[in-house]
């Protein structure tokens, strides 16, 4: 037994050790960056009130707020929508739809910002196009600003959603259907006291992950606008790597309020996900059913996080 | 859902709205990288392969091209290293660190990769270890930006093919412990390590944030340069995002493959 444990814990210090030094270490360097004076020692908030004192900090956070609700919600109401509608369809066809979506989520970042970039930018092919036509809509339009952003946005978070939300619909079975209209409920009744009551901690979970998703969004913002417009993680960004300014502390205390709204949002998502499982859980056979389902398609994990 | 009469027109049109919002871009993008030139008509007048031919001769794409599978296949080959026997240990071994484990690759996700980057420049530019701006950073960077893929890959393939029964009859028969690790357990969860092998790859290579923070001037990845060729020329950023496009495109249809594969094998 002895030799055994010893054994054991050789196998797990290169892990611990990696973990420590590119997890924990970077982490805890973080925080009492944020917190070291500017002078001397000790601990001091300086940073966190120049931020809260900053109108200029105070509106990159705002922004970041406001972009990453309004793409969330946009974000999860289409992907209700659409998984709901998915459900009608065949197996078959459900399976390419998925896969249409899911090959779509692997395209973010850089690659979209400059899809975007062709299709509507100040010389893209749309702008352009509809000049021509004088489509007269189109003409405030700008790409590099907030309602760009926000498209943008919206383009990489409801494939994101829609196949999060897919498998609780997945899991809502036609036979609880049949069940409560043999007991004489109607489908209305069916979906406001079975149906939604079920979907509502898989809703808010996708919330969750969706705004952390937008909330640490840099790729697209960063090709698309650069240090136009101001957000949280392009601020962070150019505070850090220094372009024109160098105030790495500064960085440092707007990255611990990036994370702390990152963590809730996943936070929120983790405790979501605790309560869907009490529908689920009761049976053993569901469950092993859904492990096999994650491991037959392990392009659906790529999608949980992947605005890198 | 069970057997379904035809689907509504409802659902169908909203299903290609939604088709072609989601596939738009990609298309439009791979129109861009075929056109010789494209104003003012909704198709090009004239189609050229020129972008493609031009990618290959620039040698900084070719550059950053092999920069990139170079750093992801170190990068995952190092964690593949440190994550199998880690993650056999702590499945097998000691089932009551799972909790701590699951909350442990729960944070990568968590924190976004600019919040990273900054820990680590901070962690990195100074002291006794000084590796910001080179590769070893950006490989501690990728392994935990890689670990949920990993650690859920591997422990689902083991949990898949009950790895605990399959060593305790290896050992039974005979085998030491080492051995039944390495002639039962990998052949058997092989197929679901490739895959997570391989997503990871993916992710890897999709990566920009990180690799232009840390290491921004000094590595160029394929990220990096279409990064940086975005203001040059369109078309050939446009030939170069779909060649990539393309190229994740495959990775992922193998993973889809293999896991179909590795399917049947668990049922059969």
């Amino acid at each position: 037994m002895k030799r055994r444990n010893r054994w054991v814990f050789l196998g797990l210090v290169p892990f611990a050790i990696m973990v420590i030094a590119f997890q924990f270490a970077p982490i805890l360097s973080m925080l009492t960056g944020s917190l070291k004076p500017e002078a001397g020692s000790g601990i001091s908030f300086d940073f966190y009130t120049k931020i809260i004192n900053s109108k200029y900090y105070l509106q990159a956070i705002k922004n970041s707020l406001l972009i990453s609700i309004f793409s969330s919600v946009i974000g999860i109401i289409v992907g209700l929508i659409c998984a709901y509608s998915i459900t009608r369809f065949s197996p078959r066809v459900r399976d390419r739809l998925l896969m249409l979506s899911n090959m779509t989520s692997n395209f973010a970042g850089v690659p979209l910002a400059f899809a975007y970039i062709i299709l509507l930018g100040s010389n893209g092919v749309f702008t352009l196009l509809f000049k021509q036509w004088g489509w007269s809509v189109f003409a405030d339009f700008n790409l590099y600003s907030w309602s760009g952003l926000v498209l943008v946005y919206v383009y990489f978070q409801v494939p994101l959603a829609l196949l999060l939300l897919y498998p609780s619909f997945y899991g809502i079975r036609e036979q609880w259907m049949e069940a409560a209209s043999l007991l004489g409920a109607s489908k209305w009744r069916f979906w406001t006291t079975i149906g939604i009551p079920i979907l509502t901690p898989a809703v808010f979970g996708t919330l969750g992950i969706l705004f952390a998703n937008a909330m640490g969004a840099y790729a697209t913002a960063y090709a698309l606008v650069g240090g136009n417009y101001n957000l949280l993680a392009v601020r962070i960004g150019s505070l850090v790597s220094g372009d024109v300014v160098n105030q790495p502390q500064l960085g440092n205390a707007l990255a611990v309020i990036l994370a702390l709204s990152t963590l809730l949002a996943v936070y929120l998502n983790h405790k979501m996900t605790q309560r869907s499982q009490m529908f689920n859980s009761t049976h053993a056979f569901a469950r092993k059913a859904r492990s096999r389902r994650k491991l037959l398609r392990p392009w659906g994990a790529s999608s949980v996080k992947e605005e890198l | 859902m069970g057997t379904k009469k035809k689907t509504g027109w409802a659902h169908r049109s909203l299903m290609l709205v939604l088709m072609i919002y989601l596939l738009l871009p990609l298309l439009a993008t791979t129109i861009y990288a075929f056109a010789k030139d494209w104003q003012a008509t909704v198709l090009p007048e004239r189609w050229t392969l020129e972008w493609f031919s031009g990618m290959f001769q620039d040698i900084r794409f070719l550059d950053a091209l092999w920069t990139s599978l170079y750093l992801c296949g170190i990068s995952v080959a190092f964690s593949l290293v440190i994550m199998l026997p880690a993650v056999f240990i702590i499945t097998v071994y000691l089932p009551k660190w799972e909790t701590f484990m699951k909350g442990l690759v729960v944070l990568p996700y968590a924190v976004p990769g600019v919040v990273a980057a900054v820990g680590l420049i901070r962690a990195y530019s100074s002291g006794p270890i000084n590796i910001t701006g080179t590769a070893y950073i950006l490989i501690g960077a990728y392994f935990i930006v890689i670990l949920p893929y990993m650690y859920q890959g591997i422990r689902n393939s083991l949990l898949t093919v009950s790895a605990v029964e399959l060593l305790n009859s290896a050992e039974m028969l005979g085998a030491t412990r080492i051995k039944a690790f390495r002639s039962v357990v990998l052949p058997n969860i092989w197929p679901g390590v490739i895959i997570s092998t391989l997503l990871s790859f993916s992710v890897l290579f999709g990566e920009f944030v990180l690799t232009n923070l840390l290491v921004g001037g000094h590595i160029q990845t394929i990220q990096v340069y279409l990064y940086q060729r975005v203001g040059e020329s369109g078309h050939l950023a446009s030939a170069i995002a779909i060649s990539y496009f393309v190229f994740i495109l495959l990775l992922s249809m193998i993973l889809m493959k293999l896991g179909q594969k590795m399917n049947k094998g668990v049922q059969g």
